[in-house]
């Protein structure tokens, strides 16, 4: 028989944060050619931080994504710290870290609720989504809002935080501020229990993948959200400062955003199916419970079911703000001093869709004169590719709508961020 | 009595964070009634559906920085009865600007190992820079409050009400104590007001993310940096960073150069 080629084409992949479009060529149960292109168009901000001052890096950063603004502020932040020898004390880094639980809440709810829950269900958003299921888009929506309120009140707004500079914060709440968060965060915490489980019973398609998970691990028994190590399910061990010698990026002609891969090994992915299954240990014992509950066991090599995954971390996130806000003691100073000096500076964290890496070379003055940022969404590109040439026989099965529905829903598993990548992500999906 | 058509709204991203989008996602307790009075015909973020003009109001996110979106917020002009650009980057084409002052090569050269894949403006503009725009609504990002405003009003058939006054306004409204009498120099003399003046809440001097107010006196607030011990260099960044390109703030920073 002749093997019958064909193309599925997305011009626009939506639901996702950002420009991009999608392309697979099929020759028969072959995918022959597959391009993530992201048409995003590039802002350069590699080039227009040379010449700042170290102390404007996180506001300028945090400008490359309005999804994940907390992210770029940390991340620039303990770069900064690493390169001027600044330690910030225990509870400014409590503090931090009730901050990005704020943000992994509400991105997280955001994608999960809002963009790819109308998958699993046949919608195409969330809007009319509501229409069957309102009361779940409503409590996701709730979720959403109270994690944005520990952004807000630590940050000052939830896209875009003012509050956030190298060596700490301008201000530091009161007690009594952050204790007017608590009632609302237990009710989420149920709230987000009960969602997992009504999401455990969708059905997910089938897929296996034997991706190298790669995220950070903390010293200090906490699930990875600023940690001083990479890891990976490869073996790989190292301490962030090491990074450039084990990955890199390479471009490729049909999009604005780089690829990265682990030298010498390839593909890899981080993220929360990666956090979970490297750091599964280090959930509170009532979250890696409820995980199980929900059908999760380590590793979790199905990307359809990160949609759980993301549950299980909003799960721990809002049990971690809890837990800070209960034992907070007041810092002495909202922040430490960090004068200028020469040297190269080093900072990963745990964005909500994966690892974010920042580095930056400084002069006498603090002024930057060179920086590199390795987001998420560049490094889990190539991944999100050889997911659909693993998902080919499925697709070639399928009929034309359906198939450029399966491959959408396949990049959006991972909640790219388009904006954060390009210098990222479009889905053509070509049979011939 | 025939029912009356739901007025449709669209909402483009160009060249942003998306952040300014995102504030209408933010939106979590009016979301669904807004969806009920408005039927969202295109909103790539949010939603699967996309249907062709025209539109009644088209929300404008980003800046102009490739030859397709030149053509491409043409198209969108087109299709659309109203258009109100959203943030920093759609009304001063945003912190992607300050590629503005420099080479463009240079900044490519720097990012992609094969610049010559890339296809790039030396520019990054805003709308108004290349269609006529019916509403500017400044921020870095946009306050959700004044977007629900914004589109309250065109829903309405008015005109929208959000003040052009400066972020000292805002701070005397709250109570704040003035940040530059402690000596932390703060753009907000001169800063276009709508975020309530927070960063001098949090004890921090305003950093001009909204952009010019109307008729704002730079050449003044330049000199009381001076006074302060700024050195030239930092009053030149001061004015250069999200808003870089907004005309006020442009030729204050050009008069810092060396």
């Amino acid at each position: 028989m002749k093997s019958r080629t064909r193309t599925l084409e997305v011009d626009y992949l939506t639901r996702v944060e950002g420009e991009a479009s999608l392309s697979v060529r099929l020759e028969g149960e072959r995918v022959t050619d597959v391009r993530l292109s992201i048409f995003e168009p590039p802002r350069f901000f590699e080039a227009l931080l040379r010449g700042r001052s170290y102390l404007e890096a996180p506001d300028i950063t945090s400008r490359i994504c309005g999804i994940c603004p907390v992210a770029y502020l940390m991340s620039a932040c303990r770069a900064m710290e690493d390169a001027l020898g600044v330690q910030v004390e225990p509870s400014l880094h409590a503090l931090r870290r009730l901050l990005y639980c704020g943000e992994w809440i509400e991105s997280h709810c955001l994608h999960a609720f809002l963009l790819h829950a109308p998958d699993f269900l046949g919608y195409p958003d969330a809007l009319s989504m509501a229409k069957q299921h309102g009361e779940w888009v409503q409590r996701g929506l709730r979720m959403k809002k109270a994690g944005n309120a520990i952004v807000s009140l630590m940050g000052g707004r939830s896209i875009h935080p003012i509050n956030v500079r190298v060596g700490g914060f301008y201000r530091a709440p009161a007690r009594a501020e952050l204790e007017s968060l608590l009632p609302e965060l237990r009710w989420s915490r149920d709230a987000t229990a009960e969602s997992l489980e009504w999401m455990s019973r969708f059905s997910f398609p089938e897929l296996s993948r034997d991706y190298e998970f790669v995220s950070l691990r903390q010293s200090d028994d906490r699930y990875p959200m600023m940690g001083e190590r990479v890891v990976s399910s490869g073996g790989l061990d190292i301490a962030v400062r090491e990074w450039d010698a084990h990955f890199e990026e390479e471009q490729v002609p049909y999009s604005t955003a780089l690829q990265a891969r682990r030298v010498g090994a390839g593909a890899y992915l981080c993220g929360p199916l990666a956090r979970f299954n490297l750091n599964f240990d280090r959930l509170e014992p009532e979250v890696q419970v409820l995980a199980r509950k929900a059908g999760l066991s380590v590793p979790c090599l199905n990307p359809f079911r990160a949609l759980l995954v993301r549950l299980v971390e909003v799960l721990q996130a809002f049990t971690d703000a809890i837990r800070l806000i209960e034992s907070y003691v007041p810092p002495t100073v909202a922040h430490v001093d960090s004068p200028a000096r020469a040297g190269t500076g080093h900072g990963a964290t745990e964005a909500p869709r994966g690892l974010l890496y920042h580095r930056y070379t400084l002069d006498e003055e603090g002024g930057i004169t060179d920086a590199r940022i390795v987001p998420p969404t560049s490094q889990n590109q190539r991944s999100m590719e050889d997911d659909l040439r693993v998902l080919a026989p499925e697709l070639a099965s399928r009929k034309h709508a359906e198939a450029t529905h399966l491959a959408e829903w396949t990049i959006r598993n991972h909640d790219p961020c388009i904006s954060c990548s390009a210098h990222f992500l479009t889905l053509k999906l070509e049979r011939v | 009595m025939a029912r009356r058509k739901k007025p449709t709204l669209a909402v483009w991203k160009f060249a942003s964070c998306d952040g300014c989008q995102l504030s209408l996602l933010n939106l979590e307790e009016e979301l669904l009634s807004l969806a009920d009075a408005v039927r969202i015909v295109y909103f790539a973020e949010a939603t699967s559906v996309a249907l062709k003009g025209p539109y009644d109001v088209s929300l404008v996110d980003g800046s102009i920085t490739t030859p397709e979106d030149v053509e491409r917020i043409r198209e969108v002009r087109r299709a659309s009865r109203r258009l109100v650009s959203i943030g920093a980057c759609a009304t001063a084409g945003g912190i992607q600007a300050l590629r503005n002052f420099r080479d463009v090569k240079e900044f490519l050269s720097i990012v992609y190992a094969r610049p010559e894949y890339i296809d790039t403006l030396a520019t990054s503009t805003a709308i108004a820079d290349n269609v006529p725009v019916d509403f500017e609504l400044r921020g870095c990002p946009i306050n959700k409050r004044q977007l629900l405003e914004v589109l309250s009003a065109y829903l309405l058939g008015r005109k929208p009400n959000v003040s052009a006054h400066s972020v000292c306004v805002e701070c005397k409204l709250r109570g704040n104590v003035c940040v530059m009498v402690t000596g932390t120099p703060c753009l907000g003399p001169v800063t276009h007001a709508g975020c309530g003046a927070l960063c001098p809440t949090y004890l921090r001097g305003c950093y001009g993310c909204f952009g010019p107010m109307e008729t704002p006196n730079t050449a003044s607030l330049a000199r009381a940096f001076r006074a302060a011990g700024y050195s030239e260099v930092e009053v030149l960044r001061a004015f250069r960073n999200f808003n870089a390109n907004a005309p006020a703030f442009r030729e204050e920073s050009q008069r810092h150069e060396e």
